[in-house]
C-alpha cells in the first residue's frame, strides 16, 4: 500500500508538470490558433537558466526561480516575434506556423547544446533533505514541492485571467481578435503576452522537475510530447481539463514503468492516447470542433 | 506514359552520370555512399510529397516506416534468407499495412492531433526496435544485409547499386507522379483545400487520407530497402524522431509539391553536413533553421520559388477576363424553358434539426418536383442553410426523412448524397483555393471515374481515357457557362467568376438536382443579371434546382416555385407572386403591426 501511494505521489508531481506545460499548449492554441511545438525545449530552457543562475552566479534558490521564469516567459515573447508574427496574417497559415515551430524548436535545441555542452547538469533540490515521511510513506520532498508550485501557479493563473483587466483583455483577444482590435486591445501585445505566459509555465515545469533528472538539451522533447498528449486528453484551453489529462498521464507513466515495463516507460503515454483517441476522438470536455459551412 | 518519361529523362540521365564524375579515390568513394543514401532519403521522403503536399497530413513518423521497411528487409533477408526482391517486397507491404493501421485510427483527428499521434508512434517505434532483441538484434542491430542480384548478375559493388537504388528511386517518382495527375492525385488535393467542398463531391474524405498514409508509409518502407541494402547494416538509432524531421525538410526545402523539388531537397538536406562541415555540431541546428526559413520566405520550397517566378513571367502575357455583361450576352438564349411535371423527385418529412437547445429545422415538410426551380426564402435565422446542409449529408437530422427519387437518403453521408444526384454549392463559395478553375471542376468529376489505385499505378488505358473525358467534360461545362479563364488559380479569380466555377463543378458530373446557397449573393448587377441566365441555361439542360436567395428581383427571375420557412418551418408556399403576398410571409419579414399607410 505504501508503494502504490509513493507512486502516486511520484505520477501527481509528474502529472502536474505535464499540466502546466499543457495548460500553456492550450493558451496558445486557444489564443491565436498555434499548436507550438517549441513549447518543451522552453521547459529546458527555464532549466538552463536556472543551472546558470543558481550555480552559475551563487543566487539564493528562490530568486533563481523568479529570473529563470520571467527569462523564459522573455524568449517566449522573442519566439513568437520571429516564428508566429511574421505568418499572422498569412491565410491558411496554421500547418505553416506548426512546421515553423518544429524546425524552431530542433533550432533551440542545437543552440542550447552548443552553449551548455553535452555534459548534463544537476540541479540541487530546493529541500535538501533526501527524504521525508509522511504517516508510513517516504517521500522526496521535491515531489511536494512540484504539487505545491502547479496548485499555487495555476491559482495565480486563474485570478489574472478571470479577476484583471489585462486579463480580460487576453480573453476578448481569444475569442475574437479583430472585435478585440476593434474596441481597442492592442491584439499584437496579446499574442506576446500569452506566448509569454505559456512560456514562462514551461520554464517553470523544466526547472522544477531538473532535480529528478538532469539538465540536457533534450529533456524538454518527451516531456513537452507527453503534455501534449495531457492536453489532448484534457481538451485544449481547459485548465481543470488540462490539470487532469497531466495528472492522469502521470499516473499512467508511473504505474506503467513500474508494474510493466521500466524499458518501455515512454510508450505508455502515446499507447494510452492512442487507444483514448479512438474512443474518444475530441477529447474528455471536448474542442469545439465546429465548422462554419 | 511517355510524357512523364520524356520530361524526367534529362534529370535522370544526369542523376546516372553523377558516379562517374566524382573524383577518384577515397573521397570519390565516401560521395558514392552519400549519393546511394541521398536516393534511399529520396524514396522516403517523395511519400511525405504525397502526404503534406499533396493530402495536407502532417506527419512526423515518415522514419518509422523508413524503419520498418528496412528492418523487415533485413530481418527476413538475413534472419530467414528470404530473397532479395521477394524480402523487398514484404518489406514495402508491411509498412504499408502500418500505415494503414495507423492512418484508420487517428485520421479523424484534426491535424495536429494526427501529428502528435505520429510521433508517438515514433516514438514507440524506435523504442521497439531498439529493445526486442530476439527480433531487430537491439541496440547492436543488423548487419550482413544483402545486396540485390538481377537475372543472374550480382549488382554488389557501391556503383551498381547506385543505379539500382537510382532505377527504384524512378519508378517511386513516376508512382507519384502518376497519382498526382490522375483522378485520385485530384481527390487528394480537393482534400487538402477544402475537406467539406472535396466530400459534396463525392470524395470519401477518409478512405482518401489513410489512401494517402498508406502510400506514403510504402514509399518510406521503400526507402528503407534501399537504405538497409545500401549501408549492408542498421541500427535502432538511425530511425529517430531527428531523421523524421530531416525527411520533412527535405520535402520542405525543395518545394513539397514538387518530385523534383523533393528528390533536390533530399540531396540538399544529404550533402548539407559536407558542405557545413566547418559549423562541425552546428549542423542539426541548420536544419531546424532551414526549416523556419524556408516555411518563412520560401513558403513553396526551392523548386516552387523558381516556378512561381517562370509562372509569374508567362501569366503576365495571358489576357484579360471577359467582362460580366459579354458573359450573359454569350449565353443568353431564348429556348424556352422546361415546365415543371408533377413528378415528385424530392420529399422531405417533419425533418428536424437541433444545435443544443436551439430547433433550427423543426417539422419541415417539403416536395420538389422534377423540372422545378424551387427557391427557399425566409429572414436570416429561420433554418434555411440547415436544410441545404442536413440534405447534402453535412449535418444529421434529428428526425423526420428525406426521400430522393424513391430511396431515403436521410443521414447518408456527403458523398453518398452526391452519388444519388443532388450536387451542391456553399453560402461561402468553397472552391480549392490554389487548383485552377480547370482542376476545381474536374474534382467535380470525381464521381464519375472507376479507376481506383492499383490500376492507376499500372497506368491502366482507361485510367487516362477517364481522366481526358474528365477535362474535356469540365472544358465544356466551362464553355457553356461562358468562362474560360481555365488555368487560373481560383483565388486570383473575381468574386462572380468563382460562383460560376463554384456552379460549374457542382453540374459537371450531371446530377439530378442542384443546391444552391445564395448564388446571388454579393453579386453587383451585371453579375446577378448573368447569373440569371446561367441558370436558365442549366434549367434548359434539365436540371432540378433548388435555392436559398435573399435577392427577391432575382428569386422573381428564375424561380418556379417558392418556399417560405420563419423559425425552422414552412409558413407559405406556391409561385413566387402568391408567397410575397401571404399575409403570414409579411408578418415574418416585417412584424406584426405593420400599418399599411
Amino acid at each position: 500500500m505504501a508503494e502504490i501511494i509513493q507512486l502516486a505521489i511520484t505520477g501527481v508531481a509528474l502529472g502536474s508538470i505535464y499540466a502546466l506545460i499543457a495548460f500553456g499548449f492550450g493558451l496558445i492554441y486557444t489564443s491565436v490558433n498555434v499548436v507550438n511545438f517549441a513549447q518543451g525545449d522552453f521547459a529546458m530552457i527555464g532549466a538552463y537558466f536556472m543551472v546558470s543562475l543558481e550555480l552559475g552566479a551563487r543566487l539564493p534558490w528562490w530568486l533563481a526561480l523568479i529570473l529563470a521564469v520571467l527569462l523564459a516567459g522573455a524568449c517566449g515573447a522573442l519566439f513568437q516575434l520571429l516564428i508566429y508574427q511574421p505568418m499572422r496574417r498569412r491565410p491558411r497559415n496554421f500547418l505553416p506556423v506548426m512546421i515553423a515551430t518544429v524546425g524552431a524548436s530542433v533550432f533551440i535545441e542545437q543552440i542550447f547544446l552548443v552553449i551548455y555542452g553535452p555534459v548534463p547538469f544537476q540541479l540541487p533540490s530546493i529541500f535538501k533533505a533526501q527524504t521525508i515521511r509522511l504517516g508510513g510513506v517516504s517521500v522526496y520532498p521535491q515531489y511536494l514541492v512540484i504539487i505545491g508550485a502547479t496548485a499555487a501557479m495555476m491559482a495565480l493563473l486563474r485570478w489574472f485571467i478571470e479577476g484583471t483587466k489585462l486579463g480580460k483583455q487576453l480573453q476578448a483577444t481569444a475569442q475574437d481578435a479583430d472585435a478585440a482590435r476593434l474596441m481597442g486591445i492592442r491584439v499584437a501585445r496579446m499574442a506576446a503576452l500569452t506566448f509569454a505566459i505559456s512560456t514562462a509555465l514551461a520554464g517553470l515545469a523544466g526547472l522544477l522537475i531538473a532535480p529528478l533528472y538532469t539538465v540536457t538539451s533534450t529533456m524538454g522533447t518527451s516531456i513537452a510530447l507527453k503534455a501534449f498528449a495531457a492536453a489532448i486528453i484534457g481538451g485544449f484551453g481547459s485548465m481543470t481539463g488540462a490539470i487532469l489529462g497531466g495528472i492522469s498521464i502521470g499516473l499512467i507513466e508511473t504505474f506503467g514503468a513500474t508494474y510493466i515495463s521500466g524499458t518501455y516507460r515512454d510508450a505508455f503515454p502515446f499507447l494510452f492516447l492512442i487507444i483514448f483517441l479512438i474512443i474518444k476522438p475530441v477529447g474528455l470536455f471536448g474542442e469545439k470542433v465546429s465548422q462554419k459551412v | 506514359m511517355i510524357k512523364p518519361i520524356l520530361k524526367f529523362l534529362p534529370f535522370l540521365i544526369v542523376l546516372a552520370l553523377l558516379p562517374l564524375m566524382l573524383p577518384a579515390g577515397r573521397l570519390g568513394a565516401y560521395y558514392l555512399t552519400l549519393l546511394i543514401l541521398t536516393a534511399s532519403y529520396a524514396v522516403a521522403a517523395l511519400g511525405l510529397t504525397v502526404l503534406l503536399g499533396y493530402s495536407g497530413q502532417i506527419s512526423l513518423a515518415q522514419a518509422a516506416f523508413f524503419g520498418i521497411g528496412a528492418y523487415t528487409f533485413a530481418i527476413l533477408g538475413v534472419h530467414d534468407g528470404v530473397p532479395f526482391w521477394l524480402a523487398a517486397i514484404a518489406a514495402v507491404a508491411v509498412a504499408a499495412v502500418f500505415g494503414l493501421v495507423l492512418g484508420m485510427i487517428s485520421l479523424r483527428l484534426a491535424s495536429h492531433y494526427l501529428a502528435l499521434v505520429t510521433i508517438g508512434f515514433q516514438i514507440i517505434t524506435q523504442l521497439v526496435l531498439a529493445n526486442w532483441h530476439a527480433l531487430t538484434g537491439g541496440p547492436d542491430g543488423i548487419s550482413n544485409i544483402p545486396r540485390p542480384s538481377l537475372f543472374g548478375f550480382a549488382l554488389q559493388t557501391d556503383e551498381q547499386f547506385y543505379w539500382v537504388s537510382l532505377a527504384v528511386l524512378a519508378l517511386a517518382a513516376y508512382v507519384v507522379y502518376r497519382l498526382r495527375n490522375s483522378r485520385l492525385g485530384g481527390a487528394l488535393l480537393a482534400l487538402r483545400e477544402d475537406e467539406i467542398a472535396a466530400a459534396a463531391y463525392g470524395i470519401s474524405v477518409f478512405r482518401t487520407k489513410v489512401m494517402a498514409f498508406s502510400i506514403a508509409a510504402a514509399l518510406g518502407g521503400l526507402g528503407g530497402v534501399l537504405y538497409a541494402s545500401g549501408s549492408l547494416y542498421i541500427s535502432p538509432d538511425v530511425f529517430s524522431f531527428y531523421q523524421s524531421v530531416s525527411f520533412f525538410a527535405m520535402v520542405l526545402v525543395g518545394g513539397r509539391e514538387s518530385i523534383v523539388g523533393t528528390i533536390l531537397g533530399s540531396g540538399l538536406v544529404t550533402f548539407l553536413p559536407e558542405v557545413l562541415r566547418f559549423l562541425q555540431s552546428y549542423t542539426v541546428a541548420v536544419y531546424g533553421l532551414l526549416i523556419v526559413v524556408v516555411v518563412l520566405f520560401l513558403p513553396n520550397g526551392l523548386y516552387g520559388a523558381l516556378a512561381d517566378g517562370v509562372g509569374f513571367l508567362r501569366s503576365r502575357r495571358t489576357a484579360g477576363a471577359a467582362p460580366a455583361e459579354q458573359l450573359a450576352a454569350t449565353i443568353a438564349t431564348t429556348a424556352p424553358r422546361p415546365v415543371a411535371t408533377s413528378e415528385t423527385l424530392l420529399e422531405i418529412k417533419d425533418l428536424t434539426k437541433r444545435f443544443g437547445g436551439v430547433t433550427a429545422v423543426n417539422g419541415l415538410n417539403l416536395t420538389v418536383c422534377k423540372g422545378d426551380v424551387a427557391v427557399l426564402i425566409g429572414p436570416n435565422g429561420s433554418g434555411k442553410t440547415t436544410v441545404l446542409n442536413v440534405l447534402s449529408g453535412i449535418y444529421a437530422a434529428n428526425g423526420g426523412g428525406i426521400v430522393f427519387r424513391g430511396g431515403t437518403i436521410t443521414n447518408a453521408s456527403p458523398n453518398q448524397v452526391h452519388a444519388a444526384g443532388i450536387s451542391r454549392t456553399f453560402q461561402n463559395i468553397r472552391l480549392f483555393p490554389e487548383l485552377t478553375a480547370l482542376e476545381n471542376v474536374v474534382v467535380g468529376y470525381f464521381s464519375k471515374g472507376t479507376v481506383g489505385l492499383a490500376g492507376t499505378l499500372l497506368s491502366v488505358p482507361r485510367g487516362y481515357r477517364e481522366e481526358r473525358e474528365a477535362v474535356a467534360k469540365a472544358r465544356e461545362t466551362l464553355g457553356a457557362l461562358g468562362f474560360s479563364r481555365f488555368d487560373v488559380r481560383a483565388k486570383h479569380l473575381p468574386y462572380g467568376q468563382q460562383r460560376i466555377v463554384e456552379i460549374a463543378r457542382a453540374i459537371v458530373a450531371g446530377p439530378t438536382l442542384l443546391l444552391l446557397d445564395e448564388p446571388a449573393a454579393g453579386m453587383n448587377h451585371e453579375e446577378t443579371a448573368a447569373l440569371s441566365s446561367i441558370l436558365y441555361r442549366i434549367h434548359e439542360l434539365g436540371l432540378t434546382m433548388l435555392l436559398i436567395e435573399h435577392d427577391m428581383s432575382f428569386v422573381a427571375s428564375v424561380a418556379t416555385r417558392a418556399y417560405v420557412m420563419d423559425f425552422g418551418q414552412k409558413i407559405s408556399e406556391g409561385s413566387v407572386q402568391s408567397v410575397l403576398a401571404d399575409p403570414a410571409v409579411i408578418k415574418a419579414y416585417l412584424g406584426d403591426d405593420v400599418e399599411y399607410a
